[in-house]
Protein backbone atom coordinates (compact mmCIF):
# COMPACT_ATOMS: atom_id res chain seq x y z
CA UNK A 1 0.00 0.00 0.00
CA UNK A 2 2.74 2.51 0.63
CA UNK A 3 4.21 2.50 -2.95
CA UNK A 4 0.91 2.88 -4.49
CA UNK A 5 0.75 6.01 -6.62
CA UNK A 6 -2.41 8.13 -6.95
CA UNK A 7 -3.18 10.05 -10.07
CA UNK A 8 -6.40 12.12 -10.79
CA UNK A 9 -7.89 12.93 -13.45
CA UNK A 10 -10.90 14.86 -14.72
CA UNK A 11 -14.35 13.09 -15.94
CA UNK A 12 -15.34 14.31 -19.43
CA UNK A 13 -18.65 12.05 -19.24
CA UNK A 14 -20.98 15.08 -18.25
CA UNK A 15 -20.81 18.90 -17.13
CA UNK A 16 -20.23 17.52 -13.36
CA UNK A 17 -16.80 17.29 -14.20
CA UNK A 18 -16.12 14.74 -11.27
CA UNK A 19 -12.67 14.71 -9.93
CA UNK A 20 -11.18 11.38 -10.23
CA UNK A 21 -8.21 9.81 -8.71
CA UNK A 22 -6.42 6.58 -9.74
CA UNK A 23 -4.70 4.26 -7.10
CA UNK A 24 -2.48 1.94 -8.76
CA UNK A 25 0.39 -0.45 -7.59
CA UNK A 26 3.91 -0.45 -8.48
CA UNK A 27 3.18 -2.56 -11.46
CA UNK A 28 0.53 0.40 -12.65
CA UNK A 29 -2.24 -1.96 -12.40
CA UNK A 30 -5.42 -0.15 -10.89
CA UNK A 31 -6.16 -0.76 -7.55
CA UNK A 32 -8.93 1.46 -7.04
CA UNK A 33 -11.08 4.48 -8.91
CA UNK A 34 -12.53 6.71 -6.48
CA UNK A 35 -14.40 9.97 -6.83
CA UNK A 36 -17.05 9.70 -9.23
CA UNK A 37 -20.65 9.56 -8.97
CA UNK A 38 -21.32 7.45 -11.70
CA UNK A 39 -20.14 4.25 -13.36
CA UNK A 40 -18.85 6.09 -16.84
CA UNK A 41 -16.37 7.97 -14.46
CA UNK A 42 -14.71 4.79 -13.02
CA UNK A 43 -14.65 3.20 -16.84
CA UNK A 44 -13.23 6.88 -18.29
CA UNK A 45 -10.35 6.54 -15.29
CA UNK A 46 -9.29 2.92 -16.07
CA UNK A 47 -9.76 3.92 -20.06
CA UNK A 48 -7.26 6.85 -19.48
CA UNK A 49 -5.16 5.51 -16.84
CA UNK A 50 -4.17 2.33 -18.83
CA UNK A 51 -4.41 3.64 -22.68
CA UNK A 52 -5.50 7.18 -22.97
CA UNK A 53 -6.63 7.44 -27.14
CA UNK A 54 -7.79 10.52 -29.09
CA UNK A 55 -9.35 10.96 -32.40
CA UNK A 56 -7.03 13.38 -34.49
CA UNK A 57 -8.37 16.22 -36.07
CA UNK A 58 -6.08 18.53 -38.44
CA UNK A 59 -5.80 19.60 -41.78
CA UNK A 60 -3.39 18.80 -44.82
CA UNK A 61 -2.19 20.99 -47.47
CA UNK A 62 -3.63 21.07 -51.10
CA UNK A 63 -2.99 22.58 -54.31
CA UNK A 64 -5.68 23.99 -56.92
CA UNK A 65 -8.79 23.47 -54.33
CA UNK A 66 -11.54 25.62 -52.96
CA UNK A 67 -9.74 26.19 -50.55
CA UNK A 68 -5.83 25.63 -49.28
CA UNK A 69 -6.54 22.85 -46.95
CA UNK A 70 -8.64 19.72 -46.47
CA UNK A 71 -9.65 18.99 -43.42
CA UNK A 72 -8.54 15.02 -41.98
CA UNK A 73 -9.00 12.72 -39.15
CA UNK A 74 -8.02 9.42 -38.04
CA UNK A 75 -10.53 6.68 -38.61
CA UNK A 76 -10.04 5.69 -35.40
CA UNK A 77 -8.95 7.15 -31.69
CA UNK A 78 -4.64 6.68 -32.22
CA UNK A 79 -2.56 6.32 -28.39
CA UNK A 80 -2.74 10.07 -27.28
CA UNK A 81 1.02 9.89 -27.35
CA UNK A 82 1.26 9.75 -31.21
CA UNK A 83 -1.45 12.86 -31.71
CA UNK A 84 1.56 15.50 -32.29
CA UNK A 85 3.71 13.25 -34.06
CA UNK A 86 0.99 12.12 -36.78
CA UNK A 87 0.33 16.07 -37.07
CA UNK A 88 3.83 16.91 -37.52
CA UNK A 89 4.13 14.45 -39.90
CA UNK A 90 1.12 15.47 -42.03
CA UNK A 91 2.78 18.80 -42.57
CA UNK A 92 5.22 17.11 -45.13
CA UNK A 93 2.00 16.16 -46.87
CA UNK A 94 0.38 18.16 -50.25
CA UNK A 95 -2.49 16.80 -51.65
CA UNK A 96 -3.76 18.18 -55.33
CA UNK A 97 -7.18 18.54 -56.09
CA UNK A 98 -10.39 17.76 -56.20
CA UNK A 99 -10.57 15.34 -52.92
CA UNK A 100 -13.40 13.25 -52.19
CA UNK A 101 -14.61 13.14 -48.12
CA UNK A 102 -13.53 9.56 -46.92
CA UNK A 103 -10.15 9.28 -49.11
CA UNK A 104 -7.75 7.90 -47.47
CA UNK A 105 -4.46 9.72 -47.36
CA UNK A 106 -2.33 7.97 -45.17
CA UNK A 107 -3.01 4.50 -44.62
CA UNK A 108 -2.04 2.48 -41.63
CA UNK A 109 -0.41 6.28 -39.98
CA UNK A 110 2.68 5.06 -37.52
CA UNK A 111 0.98 1.48 -37.70
CA UNK A 112 -1.56 2.72 -35.02
CA UNK A 113 -4.22 1.01 -37.56
CA UNK A 114 -5.67 4.15 -38.17
CA UNK A 115 -5.98 5.75 -41.96
CA UNK A 116 -6.03 9.20 -41.97
CA UNK A 117 -9.03 9.76 -43.90
CA UNK A 118 -10.67 13.41 -45.50
CA UNK A 119 -13.57 14.98 -44.21
CA UNK A 120 -14.70 16.64 -46.89
CA UNK A 121 -14.80 16.65 -50.74
CA UNK A 122 -12.64 19.26 -52.01
CA UNK A 123 -13.54 20.31 -55.31
CA UNK A 124 -10.85 21.89 -57.88
CA UNK A 125 -11.41 25.91 -57.73
CA UNK A 126 -13.06 28.18 -59.60
CA UNK B 1 -18.44 16.10 -55.13
CA UNK B 2 -19.89 18.91 -53.88
CA UNK B 3 -19.93 22.41 -55.97
CA UNK B 4 -22.27 25.13 -56.08
CA UNK B 5 -22.85 27.79 -59.08
CA UNK B 6 -26.48 28.29 -59.33
CA UNK B 7 -27.33 29.52 -63.10
CA UNK B 8 -30.59 30.36 -63.24
CA UNK B 9 -31.66 32.50 -60.24
CA UNK B 10 -35.25 32.60 -60.24
CA UNK B 11 -37.42 35.99 -58.91
CA UNK B 12 -40.25 34.43 -57.27
CA UNK B 13 -40.19 31.29 -54.83
CA UNK B 14 -42.01 29.92 -52.54
CA UNK B 15 -39.60 30.09 -49.54
CA UNK B 16 -36.31 32.19 -49.29
CA UNK B 17 -33.89 31.30 -46.66
CA UNK B 18 -31.23 33.64 -45.82
CA UNK B 19 -28.24 31.68 -44.59
CA UNK B 20 -27.06 28.41 -45.57
CA UNK B 21 -25.81 27.25 -42.27
CA UNK B 22 -27.19 24.29 -40.44
CA UNK B 23 -30.05 26.59 -39.79
CA UNK B 24 -30.64 27.47 -43.04
CA UNK B 25 -30.03 23.86 -44.66
CA UNK B 26 -32.33 22.36 -41.90
CA UNK B 27 -35.50 24.96 -42.45
CA UNK B 28 -35.33 24.44 -46.18
CA UNK B 29 -35.38 20.45 -46.23
CA UNK B 30 -38.16 21.93 -43.22
CA UNK B 31 -40.21 23.62 -46.18
CA UNK B 32 -39.75 21.28 -48.66
CA UNK B 33 -41.22 18.43 -46.40
CA UNK B 34 -44.18 20.38 -45.60
CA UNK B 35 -44.97 20.67 -49.36
CA UNK B 36 -43.29 24.23 -50.83
CA UNK B 37 -42.05 23.43 -53.89
CA UNK B 38 -39.60 26.54 -55.21
CA UNK B 39 -36.89 27.13 -52.71
CA UNK B 40 -34.07 29.17 -52.25
CA UNK B 41 -31.20 29.22 -49.91
CA UNK B 42 -28.84 32.66 -50.16
CA UNK B 43 -25.57 32.22 -48.29
CA UNK B 44 -22.19 34.70 -48.59
CA UNK B 45 -19.77 32.45 -48.75
CA UNK B 46 -18.19 30.70 -51.29
CA UNK B 47 -20.11 27.41 -49.99
CA UNK B 48 -23.36 26.96 -48.17
CA UNK B 49 -22.58 24.75 -45.01
CA UNK B 50 -21.77 28.19 -42.17
CA UNK B 51 -19.80 27.96 -39.26
CA UNK B 52 -19.34 23.97 -39.65
CA UNK B 53 -16.88 23.53 -42.52
CA UNK B 54 -13.94 25.67 -40.20
CA UNK B 55 -15.09 23.45 -37.55
CA UNK B 56 -12.86 20.36 -38.03
CA UNK B 57 -12.64 18.60 -34.78
CA UNK B 58 -15.34 16.18 -34.07
CA UNK B 59 -18.26 16.78 -31.83
CA UNK B 60 -21.27 17.15 -34.19
CA UNK B 61 -24.37 14.94 -35.29
CA UNK B 62 -24.42 12.75 -31.73
CA UNK B 63 -28.42 13.41 -32.11
CA UNK B 64 -29.04 14.07 -35.09
CA UNK B 65 -27.28 11.53 -37.37
CA UNK B 66 -26.60 9.21 -34.44
CA UNK B 67 -22.91 9.01 -34.94
CA UNK B 68 -20.14 11.63 -33.86
CA UNK B 69 -18.91 13.55 -37.22
CA UNK B 70 -16.41 16.47 -37.54
CA UNK B 71 -18.22 19.89 -38.86
CA UNK B 72 -17.29 19.55 -42.18
CA UNK B 73 -19.01 15.64 -42.14
CA UNK B 74 -22.42 17.69 -40.81
CA UNK B 75 -22.16 20.13 -43.32
CA UNK B 76 -21.15 18.10 -46.43
CA UNK B 77 -24.66 15.16 -45.38
CA UNK B 78 -26.96 17.84 -44.97
CA UNK B 79 -26.11 19.51 -47.76
CA UNK B 80 -26.34 16.69 -50.21
CA UNK B 81 -29.62 16.04 -48.30
CA UNK B 82 -30.74 19.69 -49.80
CA UNK B 83 -29.52 19.19 -52.97
CA UNK B 84 -31.56 15.98 -53.40
CA UNK B 85 -34.92 17.83 -52.24
CA UNK B 86 -33.99 20.37 -55.68
CA UNK B 87 -33.66 23.38 -53.21
CA UNK B 88 -31.55 25.96 -55.50
CA UNK B 89 -28.67 27.54 -53.31
CA UNK B 90 -26.78 30.76 -54.38
CA UNK B 91 -23.49 31.23 -52.95
CA UNK B 92 -21.58 34.27 -53.09
CA UNK B 93 -24.40 36.48 -52.38
CA UNK B 94 -25.04 38.86 -50.13
CA UNK B 95 -28.74 39.60 -48.40
CA UNK B 96 -28.96 43.43 -47.92
CA UNK B 97 -32.35 44.30 -47.76
CA UNK B 98 -35.18 43.05 -46.91
CA UNK B 99 -38.72 44.09 -46.66
CA UNK B 100 -42.74 43.25 -45.23
CA UNK B 101 -43.51 42.05 -48.53
CA UNK B 102 -41.22 39.67 -48.01
CA UNK B 103 -38.87 40.71 -50.94
CA UNK B 104 -34.96 40.15 -50.44
CA UNK B 105 -32.30 41.94 -52.09
CA UNK B 106 -29.33 40.37 -53.07
CA UNK B 107 -25.91 41.68 -54.76
CA UNK B 108 -23.82 38.74 -56.03
CA UNK B 109 -20.45 38.76 -58.65
CA UNK B 110 -22.56 36.28 -61.15
CA UNK B 111 -25.68 37.62 -60.41
CA UNK B 112 -25.24 41.48 -59.60
CA UNK B 113 -28.07 43.30 -57.88
CA UNK B 114 -31.29 41.39 -57.74
CA UNK B 115 -34.90 41.41 -56.05
CA UNK B 116 -36.66 38.49 -55.33
CA UNK B 117 -39.95 37.45 -53.95
CA UNK B 118 -40.99 34.99 -51.32
CA UNK B 119 -43.95 33.75 -50.00
CA UNK B 120 -42.60 33.16 -46.38
CA UNK B 121 -39.10 34.16 -45.76
CA UNK B 122 -36.92 32.25 -43.17
CA UNK B 123 -33.90 33.95 -41.15
CA UNK B 124 -30.85 31.95 -40.59
CA UNK B 125 -28.07 34.08 -40.56
CA UNK B 126 -26.17 33.03 -37.37
CA UNK B 127 -24.00 34.92 -35.36
CA UNK B 128 -21.04 36.92 -35.62
CA UNK B 129 -18.33 36.70 -32.70
CA UNK B 130 -18.01 39.67 -30.22
CA UNK B 131 -14.75 41.71 -30.54
CA UNK B 132 -12.13 43.92 -28.75
CA UNK B 133 -14.51 46.59 -28.55
CA UNK B 134 -17.10 44.81 -26.73
CA UNK B 135 -14.72 44.60 -23.80
CA UNK B 136 -12.98 47.38 -24.27
CA UNK B 137 -9.28 46.11 -23.66
CA UNK B 138 -6.98 49.13 -23.02
CA UNK B 139 -3.89 49.60 -24.59
CA UNK B 140 -2.65 50.28 -28.25
CA UNK B 141 -4.17 48.95 -31.82
CA UNK B 142 -1.71 46.53 -32.80
CA UNK B 143 -2.03 43.76 -35.76
CA UNK B 144 -2.49 40.44 -33.84
CA UNK B 145 -5.31 40.97 -32.04
CA UNK B 146 -8.32 38.99 -33.83
CA UNK B 147 -11.09 36.63 -32.42
CA UNK B 148 -10.55 33.01 -32.24
CA UNK B 149 -13.37 32.29 -35.03
CA UNK B 150 -11.45 33.96 -37.38
CA UNK B 151 -8.29 32.33 -36.35
CA UNK B 152 -10.03 29.15 -36.98
CA UNK B 153 -11.05 30.06 -40.47
CA UNK B 154 -7.47 31.11 -41.42
CA UNK B 155 -5.64 28.14 -40.17
CA UNK B 156 -7.86 25.92 -41.07
CA UNK B 157 -9.42 26.60 -44.74
CA UNK B 158 -7.36 29.64 -45.88
CA UNK B 159 -4.19 27.73 -44.48
CA UNK B 160 -2.51 31.07 -42.69
CA UNK B 161 -0.85 30.82 -39.31
CA UNK B 162 -1.99 34.11 -37.01
CA UNK B 163 1.47 33.84 -35.13
CA UNK B 164 3.90 32.21 -33.46
CA UNK B 165 3.11 32.98 -29.63
CA UNK B 166 -0.16 33.04 -28.83
CA UNK B 167 -2.27 33.96 -25.50
CA UNK B 168 -5.65 33.45 -25.65
CA UNK B 169 -8.39 35.47 -23.88
CA UNK B 170 -11.64 33.91 -22.77
CA UNK B 171 -12.33 29.70 -22.25
CA UNK B 172 -15.08 29.33 -24.01
CA UNK B 173 -14.96 26.24 -26.80
CA UNK B 174 -13.61 27.52 -29.50
CA UNK B 175 -10.64 29.33 -27.83
CA UNK B 176 -9.94 25.59 -26.23
CA UNK B 177 -10.62 24.23 -29.70
CA UNK B 178 -8.18 26.61 -30.99
CA UNK B 179 -5.83 26.20 -28.37
CA UNK B 180 -5.02 22.95 -29.49
CA UNK B 181 -5.18 23.63 -33.02
CA UNK B 182 -2.55 25.96 -33.01
CA UNK B 183 -0.58 23.90 -30.77
CA UNK B 184 -0.86 21.19 -33.39
CA UNK B 185 0.40 23.19 -36.11
CA UNK B 186 3.68 23.88 -34.19
CA UNK B 187 2.41 27.71 -32.72
CA UNK B 188 3.36 27.84 -29.17
CA UNK B 189 0.23 29.15 -26.49
CA UNK B 190 1.23 30.83 -23.59
CA UNK B 191 -1.90 30.23 -21.16
CA UNK B 192 -5.77 30.85 -21.26
CA UNK B 193 -7.22 33.69 -19.46
CA UNK B 194 -10.96 33.51 -18.08
CA UNK B 195 -12.10 35.98 -16.12
CA UNK B 196 -14.98 34.11 -14.42
CA UNK B 197 -14.42 31.78 -11.95
CA UNK B 198 -14.92 28.79 -13.62
CA UNK B 199 -14.33 27.54 -17.48
CA UNK B 200 -16.82 28.24 -19.95
CA UNK B 201 -16.18 25.15 -22.13
CA UNK B 202 -16.95 21.75 -21.78
CA UNK B 203 -14.81 19.16 -19.79
CA UNK B 204 -14.08 17.33 -22.54
CA UNK B 205 -12.42 20.27 -23.92
CA UNK B 206 -10.45 21.28 -20.89
CA UNK B 207 -9.04 18.15 -20.78
CA UNK B 208 -8.07 16.95 -24.24
CA UNK B 209 -7.72 20.82 -25.35
CA UNK B 210 -5.69 21.73 -22.46
CA UNK B 211 -4.53 19.37 -20.18
CA UNK B 212 -3.09 17.30 -23.00
CA UNK B 213 -0.71 19.59 -23.95
CA UNK B 214 0.13 21.23 -20.37
CA UNK B 215 -1.69 24.76 -21.42
CA UNK B 216 -2.16 26.56 -18.50
CA UNK B 217 -5.60 27.78 -17.92
CA UNK B 218 -6.01 31.00 -15.53
CA UNK B 219 -9.22 31.69 -13.81
CA UNK B 220 -10.38 35.03 -12.62
CA UNK B 221 -7.85 36.13 -14.54
CA UNK B 222 -8.15 38.84 -17.47
CA UNK B 223 -5.98 40.91 -20.00
CA UNK B 224 -5.71 44.26 -18.72
CA UNK B 225 -3.66 45.96 -21.63
CA UNK B 226 -1.82 44.90 -25.19
CA UNK B 227 1.08 46.65 -25.78
CA UNK B 228 3.05 46.95 -29.34
CA UNK B 229 3.24 49.35 -32.17
CA UNK B 230 2.93 47.71 -34.99
CA UNK B 231 2.21 44.12 -34.26
CA UNK B 232 1.21 42.93 -30.77
CA UNK B 233 4.59 42.65 -28.60
CA UNK B 234 3.13 41.56 -25.22
CA UNK B 235 -0.27 41.68 -23.18
CA UNK B 236 -0.69 42.51 -18.85
CA UNK B 237 -2.87 40.09 -18.11
CA UNK B 238 -4.08 40.31 -13.67
CA UNK B 239 -6.38 38.71 -11.36
CA UNK B 240 -9.74 40.06 -11.12
CA UNK B 241 -11.81 41.52 -7.78
CA UNK B 242 -15.37 40.02 -7.00
CA UNK B 243 -16.33 42.84 -9.35
CA UNK B 244 -14.64 41.47 -12.11
CA UNK B 245 -11.80 44.88 -11.61
CA UNK B 246 -8.32 44.08 -12.67
CA UNK B 247 -5.73 44.50 -9.29
CA UNK B 248 -2.97 45.68 -11.41
CA UNK B 249 -0.81 45.60 -8.38
CA UNK B 250 -0.60 41.65 -9.06
CA UNK B 251 -0.61 42.19 -12.94
CA UNK B 252 2.48 40.81 -15.06
CA UNK B 253 3.29 40.89 -18.53
CA UNK B 254 3.36 38.09 -21.56
CA UNK B 255 5.38 38.23 -24.59
CA UNK B 256 3.62 37.48 -27.46
CA UNK B 257 2.58 38.47 -30.88
CA UNK B 258 -1.01 37.46 -31.20
CA UNK B 259 -4.27 37.55 -28.88
CA UNK B 260 -6.78 35.63 -29.69
CA UNK B 261 -10.65 36.47 -28.06
CA UNK B 262 -13.10 33.72 -27.40
CA UNK B 263 -15.19 36.18 -25.64
CA UNK B 264 -18.77 35.13 -27.31
CA UNK B 265 -20.97 35.27 -29.88
CA UNK B 266 -23.49 37.86 -30.92
CA UNK B 267 -26.80 36.90 -33.52
CA UNK B 268 -26.77 38.63 -36.72
CA UNK B 269 -29.84 41.03 -37.17
CA UNK B 270 -29.25 43.64 -39.34
CA UNK B 271 -31.92 42.59 -41.45
CA UNK B 272 -34.29 41.62 -38.57
CA UNK B 273 -34.13 45.29 -37.56
CA UNK B 274 -34.21 46.63 -41.03
CA UNK B 275 -37.56 44.59 -41.47
CA UNK B 276 -38.58 45.76 -38.12
CA UNK B 277 -39.68 42.81 -36.37
CA UNK B 278 -39.26 42.52 -32.70
CA UNK B 279 -35.84 41.64 -31.03
CA UNK B 280 -35.51 40.07 -27.25
CA UNK B 281 -32.76 41.73 -25.47
CA UNK B 282 -31.53 39.05 -23.43
CA UNK B 283 -31.20 36.59 -26.85
CA UNK B 284 -30.42 39.73 -28.94
CA UNK B 285 -32.67 37.62 -31.26
CA UNK B 286 -36.22 38.01 -32.73
CA UNK B 287 -39.16 36.79 -30.35
CA UNK B 288 -40.70 33.65 -32.08
CA UNK B 289 -43.82 31.99 -31.65
CA UNK B 290 -43.86 28.13 -31.39
CA UNK B 291 -43.85 28.21 -35.00
CA UNK B 292 -40.41 30.18 -35.11
CA UNK B 293 -42.53 32.59 -36.52
CA UNK B 294 -41.04 36.58 -35.36
CA UNK B 295 -43.77 39.29 -34.96
CA UNK B 296 -44.04 39.86 -38.78
CA UNK B 297 -46.26 37.22 -40.36
CA UNK B 298 -44.65 34.98 -42.68
CA UNK B 299 -41.29 35.76 -41.88
CA UNK B 300 -39.79 33.08 -39.71
CA UNK B 301 -36.67 32.46 -38.04
CA UNK B 302 -33.99 29.91 -36.65
CA UNK B 303 -30.73 29.05 -35.53
CA UNK B 304 -27.98 31.05 -33.94
CA UNK B 305 -29.71 34.14 -35.13
CA UNK B 306 -32.41 33.33 -32.86
CA UNK B 307 -30.23 32.52 -29.77
CA UNK B 308 -26.73 30.74 -29.33
CA UNK B 309 -26.51 27.20 -29.75
CA UNK B 310 -23.92 24.91 -27.98
CA UNK B 311 -25.05 22.19 -30.66
CA UNK B 312 -25.67 22.27 -34.01
CA UNK B 313 -27.94 19.22 -33.64
CA UNK B 314 -30.60 21.29 -32.07
CA UNK B 315 -29.45 23.63 -34.41
CA UNK B 316 -30.90 21.21 -36.96
CA UNK B 317 -33.90 20.39 -35.01
CA UNK B 318 -35.51 23.74 -34.31
CA UNK B 319 -35.01 25.04 -37.79
CA UNK B 320 -36.19 21.88 -39.75
CA UNK B 321 -39.42 22.90 -37.74
CA UNK B 322 -38.93 27.00 -38.50
CA UNK B 323 -39.01 25.37 -42.28
CA UNK B 324 -41.88 23.19 -42.04
CA UNK B 325 -43.98 26.06 -40.38
CA UNK B 326 -42.74 28.51 -43.44
CA UNK B 327 -43.73 25.83 -46.10
CA UNK B 328 -47.25 25.27 -44.34
CA UNK B 329 -47.34 29.12 -44.51
CA UNK B 330 -47.02 28.56 -47.95
CA UNK B 331 -49.27 25.48 -48.68
CA UNK B 332 -52.27 27.53 -46.25
CA UNK B 333 -52.33 24.70 -43.61
CA UNK B 334 -51.22 26.49 -40.32
CA UNK B 335 -51.50 25.15 -37.57
CA UNK B 336 -53.34 26.44 -34.41
CA UNK B 337 -51.78 30.31 -32.88
CA UNK B 338 -50.41 30.25 -29.43
CA UNK B 339 -52.07 30.89 -26.41
CA UNK B 340 -49.37 30.76 -23.65
CA UNK B 341 -46.62 33.77 -23.40
CA UNK B 342 -43.13 31.71 -21.34
CA UNK B 343 -41.92 33.82 -18.98
CA UNK B 344 -38.64 33.24 -17.19
CA UNK B 345 -38.85 33.29 -13.76
CA UNK B 346 -35.68 32.14 -10.77
CA UNK B 347 -32.68 31.10 -12.19
CA UNK B 348 -33.88 31.24 -16.15
CA UNK B 349 -32.52 33.93 -18.37
CA UNK B 350 -34.16 33.24 -21.47
CA UNK B 351 -36.88 30.47 -23.24
CA UNK B 352 -37.23 30.09 -26.78
CA UNK B 353 -40.14 29.93 -28.85
CA UNK B 354 -41.56 33.00 -26.65
CA UNK B 355 -45.14 31.13 -26.64
CA UNK B 356 -46.44 28.18 -27.45
CA UNK B 357 -49.91 26.60 -27.59
CA UNK B 358 -51.51 23.93 -25.31
CA UNK B 359 -52.83 21.96 -27.95
CA UNK B 360 -49.42 19.96 -28.94
CA UNK B 361 -46.42 19.12 -27.88
CA UNK B 362 -43.77 21.63 -28.09
CA UNK B 363 -39.67 21.61 -27.25
CA UNK B 364 -38.84 24.84 -25.57
CA UNK B 365 -35.19 25.72 -24.81
CA UNK B 366 -33.73 27.75 -22.47
CA UNK B 367 -30.33 28.61 -20.67
CA UNK B 368 -30.10 29.62 -16.91
CA UNK B 369 -28.39 32.05 -14.87
CA UNK B 370 -26.37 29.86 -12.30
CA UNK B 371 -25.08 26.09 -11.92
CA UNK B 372 -27.17 24.10 -9.88
CA UNK B 373 -26.78 20.17 -8.74
CA UNK B 374 -30.19 18.49 -8.27
CA UNK B 375 -32.82 20.50 -9.17
CA UNK B 376 -36.08 20.92 -10.52
CA UNK B 377 -37.66 22.84 -13.77
CA UNK B 378 -41.03 24.01 -12.80
CA UNK B 379 -43.46 24.94 -15.62
CA UNK B 380 -46.01 27.11 -13.40
CA UNK B 381 -47.59 24.22 -11.37
CA UNK B 382 -48.50 22.38 -14.90
CA UNK B 383 -45.63 20.44 -15.21
CA UNK B 384 -41.90 19.59 -13.63
CA UNK B 385 -38.83 17.74 -14.25
CA UNK B 386 -35.91 16.59 -11.80
CA UNK B 387 -32.54 17.00 -13.09
CA UNK B 388 -29.08 16.47 -12.01
CA UNK B 389 -27.79 19.17 -13.13
CA UNK B 390 -27.91 22.77 -15.31
CA UNK B 391 -25.09 24.44 -16.20
CA UNK B 392 -25.30 27.88 -18.32
CA UNK B 393 -22.54 26.93 -20.54
CA UNK B 394 -25.21 24.24 -21.43
CA UNK B 395 -28.87 24.83 -23.02
CA UNK B 396 -31.13 22.99 -21.20
CA UNK B 397 -34.12 21.47 -23.28
CA UNK B 398 -37.57 20.33 -22.23
CA UNK B 399 -39.99 18.65 -23.77
CA UNK B 400 -43.74 19.10 -22.87
CA UNK B 401 -46.70 17.25 -23.64
CA UNK B 402 -50.17 18.12 -24.55
CA UNK B 403 -51.43 16.16 -21.74
CA UNK B 404 -49.71 18.47 -19.36
CA UNK B 405 -50.95 21.78 -20.75
CA UNK B 406 -54.62 20.75 -21.97
CA UNK B 407 -55.53 21.71 -18.00
CA UNK B 408 -53.64 25.12 -18.33
CA UNK B 409 -56.39 27.64 -18.91
CA UNK B 410 -53.98 31.33 -18.12
CA UNK B 411 -52.20 32.78 -20.44
CA UNK B 412 -48.70 32.91 -18.85
CA UNK B 413 -46.79 30.04 -17.94
CA UNK B 414 -43.18 30.93 -15.38
CA UNK B 415 -40.05 28.59 -15.70
CA UNK B 416 -37.80 28.06 -12.71
CA UNK B 417 -35.77 26.13 -12.64
CA UNK B 418 -34.92 25.83 -8.57
CA UNK B 419 -33.18 23.56 -6.03
CA UNK B 420 -34.92 19.98 -5.74
CA UNK B 421 -35.98 21.09 -1.91
CA UNK B 422 -37.82 24.42 -2.13
C1 LIG C 1 -15.83 27.45 -33.28
C2 LIG C 1 -17.12 26.74 -33.06
C3 LIG C 1 -17.10 25.44 -32.56
C4 LIG C 1 -18.28 24.73 -32.43
N1 LIG C 1 -18.21 23.44 -31.98
C5 LIG C 1 -19.35 22.68 -31.96
C6 LIG C 1 -19.30 21.28 -31.61
O1 LIG C 1 -18.24 20.73 -31.27
N2 LIG C 1 -20.46 20.55 -31.67
C7 LIG C 1 -21.63 21.14 -32.06
O2 LIG C 1 -22.64 20.43 -32.15
N3 LIG C 1 -21.71 22.47 -32.34
C8 LIG C 1 -20.60 23.25 -32.31
N4 LIG C 1 -20.68 24.59 -32.64
C9 LIG C 1 -22.00 25.21 -32.84
C10 LIG C 1 -22.60 25.11 -34.23
O3 LIG C 1 -21.60 25.07 -35.20
C11 LIG C 1 -23.48 26.31 -34.44
O4 LIG C 1 -24.46 26.30 -33.45
C12 LIG C 1 -24.17 26.30 -35.82
O5 LIG C 1 -23.21 26.34 -36.84
C13 LIG C 1 -25.12 27.48 -35.98
O6 LIG C 1 -25.76 27.38 -37.23
P1 LIG C 1 -26.40 28.63 -37.99
O7 LIG C 1 -26.84 28.10 -39.31
O8 LIG C 1 -27.37 29.28 -37.11
O9 LIG C 1 -25.21 29.67 -38.19
P2 LIG C 1 -23.92 29.65 -39.12
O10 LIG C 1 -23.29 28.32 -39.17
O11 LIG C 1 -23.09 30.79 -38.64
O12 LIG C 1 -24.48 29.99 -40.59
C14 LIG C 1 -24.98 31.25 -40.95
C15 LIG C 1 -24.78 31.44 -42.44
O13 LIG C 1 -25.50 32.59 -42.88
C16 LIG C 1 -24.72 33.31 -43.82
N5 LIG C 1 -25.20 34.70 -43.82
C17 LIG C 1 -25.33 35.52 -42.74
N6 LIG C 1 -25.84 36.71 -43.11
C18 LIG C 1 -26.03 36.65 -44.45
C19 LIG C 1 -26.53 37.57 -45.42
N7 LIG C 1 -26.94 38.81 -45.07
N8 LIG C 1 -26.60 37.18 -46.71
C20 LIG C 1 -26.20 35.92 -47.07
N9 LIG C 1 -25.72 35.01 -46.20
C21 LIG C 1 -25.64 35.37 -44.91
C22 LIG C 1 -23.30 33.12 -43.30
O14 LIG C 1 -22.36 33.30 -44.33
C23 LIG C 1 -23.33 31.66 -42.81
O15 LIG C 1 -22.95 30.76 -43.83
C24 LIG C 1 -19.51 25.35 -32.76
C25 LIG C 1 -19.53 26.68 -33.21
C26 LIG C 1 -18.35 27.38 -33.37
C27 LIG C 1 -18.40 28.81 -33.87
S1 LIG D 1 -18.43 10.38 -13.08
FE1 LIG D 1 -20.46 10.36 -14.02
S2 LIG D 1 -21.43 12.14 -13.05
FE2 LIG D 1 -19.25 12.40 -12.70
S3 LIG D 1 -18.54 13.68 -14.44
FE3 LIG D 1 -18.25 11.52 -15.01
S4 LIG D 1 -20.09 11.03 -16.15
FE4 LIG D 1 -20.57 12.89 -14.99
Amino acid sequence: MPDNTLTHYLCIGCPLGCRLEVESDDGDNVVEVRGWTCKKGDAYARQEHIDPRRMVTTTVRVNGGRWARVPVKTSDAVPKGQVEAICRALRSVTLAAPVRMGDVIVRDVFGTGADIVATRDMPAAG
Amino acid sequence: MITGKLSHLEQHYDVVVVGGGPAGMAAAVGARDAGAEKILIVDREKEAGGILWQCIHPGFGLHHFKEELTGPEYAQRYLASVMDKGVDVVTGAFVFDADRDRRIQLTSGQHGIRVIDSKALVLGMGARERTRGAIRIPGTRPAGVLTAGLAQKFVNMMGFLPGKRVVILGSGDIGLIMARRLTLEGVEVVGVFEIMPHANGLNRNIVQCLHDFDIPLHLSTTVAHIHGRDRVEKVTVAPVDAALRPIMEKSWDIDCDTLLLSIGLLPENELSRQLGISLDPVTSGPVVSSRMETSMPGVFACGNVVHIHDLVDFVSQESYLAGTNAGEFVTGKRRPADNVRLVPGENVRYCVPHTISTDREHTVYMRVRQPLEKCLIRLGDVYQKKLLYVFPAEMVNLTIRPRFLEQFHGDALRVDVVPRDT
